[in-house]
């Protein structure tokens, strides 16, 4: 069996299970967040349940809308903070305490490995980066798991990425797996699991790896998964809450398909409007004119993201014109940035800093879009109207390549400006 | 059960954020998230379809975001179904956990805009243009789930049982 499948029968208490088999699964997780906690509240009075499973494993963070963007924003949030006193939701996260979810909950130790978590936020199956089971679900079916502690799943088929070779300067995680969405597309991995394997995954580093699990649904994946290594047990000693189990790949588990990647090939991919899979190189893009720039995101929110972009940004001014957002992912995150002095490198160089949130990245607020206007992100999507406007464009980048732009004002490689 | 509608045609990987964009997704109001759907494609849209119509689009159709706000939005206009050759693994539990059929089958080259087709969502049959076409049977375990109204009912169930 492949990982995927053996954490789903250990949490189903079966021995062997195969792909397409319906398994009914204990959860140790279920999360919301302000834009889909409300609909499941809505189910959860209608269902006319007395009690969640477990108030230590429900999990409800506020970061979409908030700080609130508008009245509504501001009642959905009343209502969950209300639902979450009412019934001794440990795991409540808001305001000074809120991060970005896909961040906040690995960061909290709320996840380890050998977990099965479900989420109402597609980017859930960010938390396979630590060797867990983690899917995003719609809000009807995490009332499900709140008020059960279970959930039923289809096992997937799995399919094996092993990577192997010498990573160039400045490209990371992102640029692999936008690489990895041009070779498969946006429905590549549907209903599948994506396991990542070999020397090249080995060297990288678990801010690297959540990108690339993060953006497993951008191929229509179900989850994505990494094996456990001296790397994941280092994050999990300094994070975990709670004891971890490693599950690793059986010799003959059996895959859907095998793909072979040469790291060392990997270059600047950016993702052109208006799909994540529309990859090609930074270099060849021509004079792409840039109004916005975001670096955030339960993509790209991470120590390491903001580490590279300071380094880059060190000494240097945003171009005229051009608005460069930056959005530390938690407030962890964004107080080690400020004790490092990034924020002094950021400010000097003309950008705003944003408290953390999903603002901008679906076109929510704190960086919206007007008709035509063209942004580089460090997010996850850029499908038509994604960021603002319909008629505005998004390009899907790494921290360097975001960070390069912002100076230049057009889209370039960072060794452009450094 | 037999259903007969209008053919409103989309094509490949229609988002969630072309069905749903994200500014209105504070609303929860299936009626208020409907007047916006696929707004950014196709403005006129929840203005024209009329309740019954049929949505006909080609491969991963509801990819993107797990917001349940995208089966919403077309079920309040009051579109009972959609065909197409695939769907997003996790727009097709929101559809069925919201009263929203799919049936998945090839027929985007067949029918335009506007052409009147008719499904047998139990059989998984389609009628358009004079021809019979059969979709992909929806897994034995989703059916059961349907005959019992949903996730909800069934875990009401459970709830008094």
């Amino acid at each position: 069996m492949t990982i995927t499948e053996k954490i789903l029968a250990a949490h189903a208490d079966k021995d062997y299970v195969e792909p397409g088999e319906i398994v009914d699964c204990r959860i140790d997780l279920a999360m919301a967040n302000d834009i889909t906690a409300p609909l499941s509240l809505e189910e959860f009075e209608k269902v006319g349940a007395k009690k969640v499973f477990d108030p230590n494993k429900v999990v409800f963070v506020l970061d979409h809308f908030t700080p609130n963007k508008d009245i509504l924003s501001a009642e959905n949030c009343k209502r969950i903070r209300e639902f979450s006193i009412k019934y001794g939701i440990v795991n409540f996260f808001e305001g000074g305490q809120c991060g970005i979810e896909h961040a906040l909950l690995p960061e909290k130790g709320l996840v380890v490995a050998g977990d099965v978590v479900i989420g109402a936020d597609s980017h859930t199956c960010t938390y396979g980066a630590l060797g867990a089971f983690s899917t995003g679900m719609g809000s009807t079916d995490i009332t499900y798991g709140m008020v059960m502690g279970r959930i039923w799943f289809k096992v997937p088929e799995s399919i094996k990425f092993h990577c192997y070779g010498k990573w160039q300067k400045w490209i990371t995680g992102k640029e692999l797996i936008l690489h990895i969405l041009g070779m498969i597309g946006v429905d590549g991995a549907l209903y599948s699991a994506m396991e990542y394997t070999g020397d090249a995954i080995g060297t990288l580093s678990m801010d690297s790896r959540f990108t690339i699990a993060n953006m497993a649904i951008e191929a229509g994946g179900k989850n994505g998964i990494f094996h456990v290594d001296e790397k994941t047990i280092a994050f999990m000693k300094e994070h975990a809450t709670r004891p971890y189990t490693v599950y690793e790949s059986d010799g003959d588990a059996k895959y859907k398909q095998i793909f072979e990647i040469d790291v060392s090939k990997v270059g600047f991919t950016v993702a052109c409007p208006s799909l994540p899979s529309n990859a090609k190189d930074a270099g060849e893009l021509g004079s792409v004119d840039v109004d916005q720039v975001v670096i955030g995101s339960c993509t790209n929110g991470r120590l390491e993201d903001l580490e590279m972009v300071a380094e880059i940004l060190k000494g240097k001014k945003v171009a005229k014109h051009t608005r460069c957002i930056i959005i530390p992912a938690t407030p962890a995150i964004y107080g080690e940035a400020m004790r490092r002095g990034y924020f002094q490198i950021f400010l000097d160089a003309g950008c705003i800093i944003s408290p953390p949130t999903c603002g901008p990245c679906l076109g929510g607020h704190m960086g919206i879009l007007a008709r035509g206007e063209k942004a580089v992100a460090t997010t996850n999507r850029n499908f038509i109207g994604r960021m603002g406007h319909p008629e505005s464009e998004v390009y899907l980048a790494g921290p360097a390549v975001a960070a390069a732009t912002a100076i230049k004002g057009k889209i370039v490689r960072p060794e452009e400006v450094i | 059960m037999i259903l007969k509608g209008k053919v409103w045609k989309f094509g490949d990987n229609i988002d969630t954020d072309i069905i749903i964009p994200a500014q209105y997704l504070a609303h929860t109001d299936p009626r208020v998230l409907s007047q916006h759907c696929m707004e950014p494609l196709a403005p006129d849209f929840a203005k024209k379809v009329k309740s019954g119509d049929i949505i006909v689009s080609g491969t991963n159709f509801g990819c993107g975001s797990s917001r349940e706000h995208a089966p919403l939005a077309i079920t309040g206009l009051g579109i009972p179904l959609i065909i197409a050759k695939t769907f997003a693994r996790i727009f097709y539990r929101n559809a069925f956990n919201k009263g929203l059929a799919l049936l998945e089958a090839d027929i985007s080259d067949l029918v335009e805009d506007g052409d009147e087709i008719e499904a047998d969502i139990s059989q998984g049959i389609i009628h358009c243009k004079g021809k019979e076409i059969h979709a992909k049977p929806i897994p034995p375990f989703m059916e059961e789930l349907i005959n019992e109204g949903g996730l909800i009912n069934h875990l009401k169930k459970k709830l008094e049982g």
